[in-house]
């Protein structure tokens, strides 16, 4: 379906994009996950033929689209500000793209109403977009795009401007739309909650590259990188030093949080330097541990994120007093 | 990391950062295109024209030095003297309108402001028919032939006319900066010891200093380059540097000196200028958090309030409802009944304008003075549409190179219109039958209001809007027709009233350059007040009557159509 080459673009002199390439199937979601400044808005504007991209090449089923102005590409865009047009109603804005493709005036009536009825608006239609509440904004504006059938959807932090429990309403019910209609789609944001929870797959985009790429499922359990890692929050990281082989094809590697033994598929030789990722859920089956003096206590929810004097810190179902000596059991990983 | 900014909303975006261009180089090439090529045309062209007969040295005399400086004195004069005239009448204004809540506050501050917005033609003429040999108060009060009262002298009248202009200025600028005044402070000082006459003295002026300073400049220029109401109530012997160039262009004919005149006016209004836009920046006080305005209380205060607003209703009213009466009203003898005074209703100065009449001032009826007037104001529409929305689109977003244009563009507006028309005469002169001239002086004047109603509407409309639509299936034409013009609808609406509404009214320009077998109503006016008899006083004042009709139905348009916060001017 969409497929996108090698594509740079500098922006006021920084290369903002360098060699993205991905694509996107039939049905799919994919989430570009980045902090903001890093070029996914840009990208998506790319795709979306407002901007053009330095070198490169988007493509749509085999068909280039470089040449093909935003208008034509037929592809769906929904903003974080919603950009309703306010001198239309709600119906109007959504008959806006069936308008321009000059369907007859029954079908858009249809169309709209269909629209609007998967987006739980039925009934909103004469209503001034100027009146409605931010989220009911939003759902029109995904009605809009919707009611054109674009064969790409894009969203471009579509809900960054909602508060939380409307957004997690609202992504929901946007998960189950895609599912329904099968349009595949690409989600760019900046809230990795958002992105696992809507994503079929993830690209985490940092310095304008594509640093990791796969399931939800696949980067939460092997980030690869320090970088991933950090940016999704995985746990404490550190360096450590490979100081040799353990009997069942581990690692020792030395660290200034202690000795730990890690299982990879790397090709580690003593004396390398490495990424540790410790991730701060006590687990007992594993043989490594962390310790230190519990220097600082949160309570959050349904845990207690305990820190100690050395920086490290650990997720716990108990608040230990601060002070303490504690030691806990905690998986360990390589990142290379 | 980048720094992001903060919408209206207070949501972050990186909209600043991170938007795609707006215009591509290129676009705003075109966009610029025309309306720099006109103004180069039709303003920088001719100003170098000017300038060059400045360096015809035998114009260099000490005479004509001598001239100069006479008539850059009075100029000071009159204006310096209309100024603390209006700051007179419009301090205590503003103290009305920004203290006091009373009945019919609001109708009698647009009251205060409908002069401002009426051609000077109809101002001058409305002080006729009030105040002239012809007026009505010397039919009302003929016994006190001797009173200086109600028979002012041309100068007064001048003086008088001049404040009735610009009164509204101190009312809108201090008015809204004294409003604005946080009252803790005024509190505080009390509390501190200040009697209430200190707290003026020591707290509310210095504060207001700087407003008072860009209201009392700005009138002073509008006075500075104040035309029709001193040709028209004063007549050539009031010779200010506008009134001389006309002079020298058209009675007594000498180009170099109209151009040295020009020049001389031009660098007094841009220093006046320069000086304005330095203080009117430095005017913007802090917003009181609260309002301070109450109901007159006391007896002194109701009786300022009662007095002084009875006053300036008084002071608008008259002149304003004296012209159409003096328009339907016969106070002396037709040609020919000389002797046999008729007094009364009559409807012959309107239903003269409809005839031909051999030997009158014109070559056509009066009326189609009217028909030109609607036809050069229909033009002056079109053509400065043409060239403000393409302005209006590259400045929406304006580059740093377009930040210097936008003066640029509002040039011809502080430059007298009298100059502006000697600049015509000068390099187009043998063009001056065209009919198109006329509309093209007109559009310079009008250009600045335009873009300045199009531009912040224009960059209200997110380019979002524009994104979401051709993402949505419409073409950049569709973008445009869809998106951008419905949008547009009502500021264009007032762009257009205002061109319109500046065309009718236009006076000093279109006296130079239009044909006598082609005058608008303004120059008809004014004919008709040079030339004796009392059918021609009665027609001008019917065609001043048409001309403030028209205006003010299109000053209620504008305020129809305009969006509730798109600014001011």
């Amino acid at each position: 379906m969409l497929e996108v080459h090698h594509v740079f673009k500098t922006y006021e002199g920084q290369l903002l994009l360098k060699d993205i390439s991905f694509n996107v199937d039939t049905g799919e979601t994919v989430c570009l996950l980045g902090a903001s400044g890093s070029g996914k808005s840009t990208l998506l504007r790319i795709i979306a033929g407002l901007e053009d991209s330095d070198s490169g090449s988007v493509s749509f089923n085999n068909l280039d689209l470089t040449s093909t102005p935003p208008h034509l590409r037929d592809f769906g865009l929904v903003f974080q500000d919603y950009a309703l047009f306010p001198h239309l109603n709600v119906s109007e804005n959504v008959a806006f793209g069936l308008k321009m493709r000059r369907l007859p005036q029954d079908e858009i009536i249809q169309r709209v109403a269909n629209s609007l009825e998967m987006v739980n608006l039925s009934g909103f239609g004469l209503r001034r977009v100027t009146e409605l509440s931010g989220g009911e904004q939003q759902r029109v504006a995904l009605a809009r795009a919707l009611a054109t059938r674009p064969r790409l959807l894009m969203f471009d932090e579509p809900l960054g401007a909602l508060d939380r429990t409307l957004r997690e309403d609202l992504l929901n019910e946007l998960r189950k739309i895609l599912h329904q209609t099968q349009i595949p789609a690409i989600y760019v944001t900046h809230d990795q909650e958002e992105a696992f929870t809507i994503a079929d797959r993830v690209l985490i985009l940092y310095d304008g590259r594509i640093i990791r790429e796969g399931t939800p499922a696949d980067v939460w359990a092997n980030p690869e990188s320090a970088f991933v890692a950090r940016f999704l929050g995985l746990g404490n990281i550190f360096r450590g030093e490979v100081t040799g082989k353990t009997k069942e094809d581990g690692w020792k590697v030395e660290s200034n949080f202690g000795v730990f033994t890690i299982r990879c598929d790397h090709k580690h030789q003593k004396g390398d330097k490495v990424h540790l990722l410790a991730r701060p859920l006590s687990a007992e089956s594993e043989p490594n541990i962390i310790h230190g003096v519990v220097n600082d206590v949160i309570f959050q929810h349904d845990r207690f994120k305990v820190t100690f004097d050395n920086g490290l810190y650990v997720h716990l179902p108990n608040a230990p007093t601060v002070g303490e000596k504690l030691t806990v059991q905690v998986k360990v990983e390589c990142l290379a | 990391m980048e720094t992001g900014k903060r919408d209206s909303q207070g949501r972050r975006t990186f909209l600043s950062a991170r938007a795609p261009v707006y215009l591509s180089t290129f676009s705003r090439f075109l966009l610029w295109l025309l309306p720099l090529s006109f103004l180069l045309i039709a303003f920088f062209f001719p100003l170098a024209r000017i300038l060059a007969l400045t360096l015809d040295s035998k114009t260099f005399t000490t005479e004509n030095l001598l001239l100069v400086i006479r008539v850059v004195r009075f100029t000071f004069y009159q204006a310096i003297l209309s100024t603390l005239l209006t700051l007179l009448l419009g301090l205590p204004s503003a103290y009305l309108f920004a203290r006091y809540d009373f009945r019919g506050k609001s109708l009698l501050r647009a009251l205060t402001a409908v002069p401002f917005m009426l051609p000077t033609v109809v101002v001058a003429s409305s002080f006729s028919a009030i105040f002239g040999s012809r007026g009505l108060f010397s039919f009302l009060f003929p016994l006190s032939q001797n009173s200086s009262i109600f028979h002012p002298s041309p100068f007064t009248l001048i003086l008088l006319a001049h404040v009735f202009y610009n009164t509204t200025i101190i009312i809108r600028v201090v008015g809204n900066a004294l409003s604005s005044l946080d009252p803790k402070l005024e509190q505080a000082a009390r509390s501190l010891g200040a009697d209430p006459f200190r707290v003026w003295w020591s707290l509310i002026l210095p504060l207001l200093r700087p407003s008072l300073f860009a209201a009392s400049l700005l009138v002073f220029l509008f006075d500075f380059t104040s035309f029709g109401v001193i040709l028209l109530l004063g007549g050539s012997q009031f010779a200010t540097l506008e009134v001389e160039i006309y002079l020298r262009v058209l009675k007594l004919p000498n180009l170099p000196l109209a151009a040295y005149l020009s020049i001389t006016q031009l660098i007094c209004t841009i220093i006046f200028s320069i000086i304005y836009t330095y203080f009117s920046a430095r005017a913007t006080a802090q917003l009181a958090p609260r309002s301070i305005i109450f109901k007159p209380k006391t007896v002194k205060q109701k009786a300022f309030v009662a007095l002084f607003s009875l006053f300036l209703t008084l002071f608008f009213i008259l002149p304003l409802s004296a012209l159409p009466i003096r328009s339907f009203f016969r106070l002396e003898a037709d040609r020919g009944q000389r002797g046999d005074v008729q007094y009364g209703f009559t409807t012959d100065y309107y239903r003269e304008l409809f005839v031909n009449r051999r030997g009158s001032v014109f070559y056509v009826p009066p009326i189609q003075a009217a028909l030109n007037s609607l036809g050069y104001g229909g033009a002056t529409v079109i053509i400065s549409l043409l060239l403000g929305f393409p302005a209006a689109f590259a400045l929406a977003k304006p580059t740093r190179l377009e930040k210097i244009l936008d003066p640029l563009i509002m040039l011809p507006l502080g430059s007298s219109a009298v100059m502006l028309g000697l600049g015509f005469i000068i390099t187009y002169g043998r063009w001056l039958t065209s009919p198109l001239l006329v509309p093209f002086a007109h559009t310079l004047v009008a250009l600045p209001f335009v873009i300045r109603t199009l531009q912040p509407a224009i960059a209200s409309i997110p380019q979002r809007l524009r994104q979401a639509a051709s993402s949505l299936g419409a073409s950049p034409l569709d973008v445009w027709k869809n998106i951008d013009l419905p949008i547009l609808r009502r500021a264009t609406l007032a762009a257009a009233t205002f061109a319109f509404t500046v065309s009718l009214g236009e006076f000093g320009a279109t006296l130079l350059i239009s044909r006598p077998e082609h005058p608008t109503i303004p120059v008809a006016i004014e004919r008709f007040l040079s030339q004796p008899g009392g059918l021609n006083y009665g027609q001008a004042m019917a065609m001043a009557t048409i001309l403030m009709v028209l205006t003010l139905t299109s000053i209620l348009l504008i305020e129809r159509v305009r969006l509730p916060n798109s600014g001011e001017f």
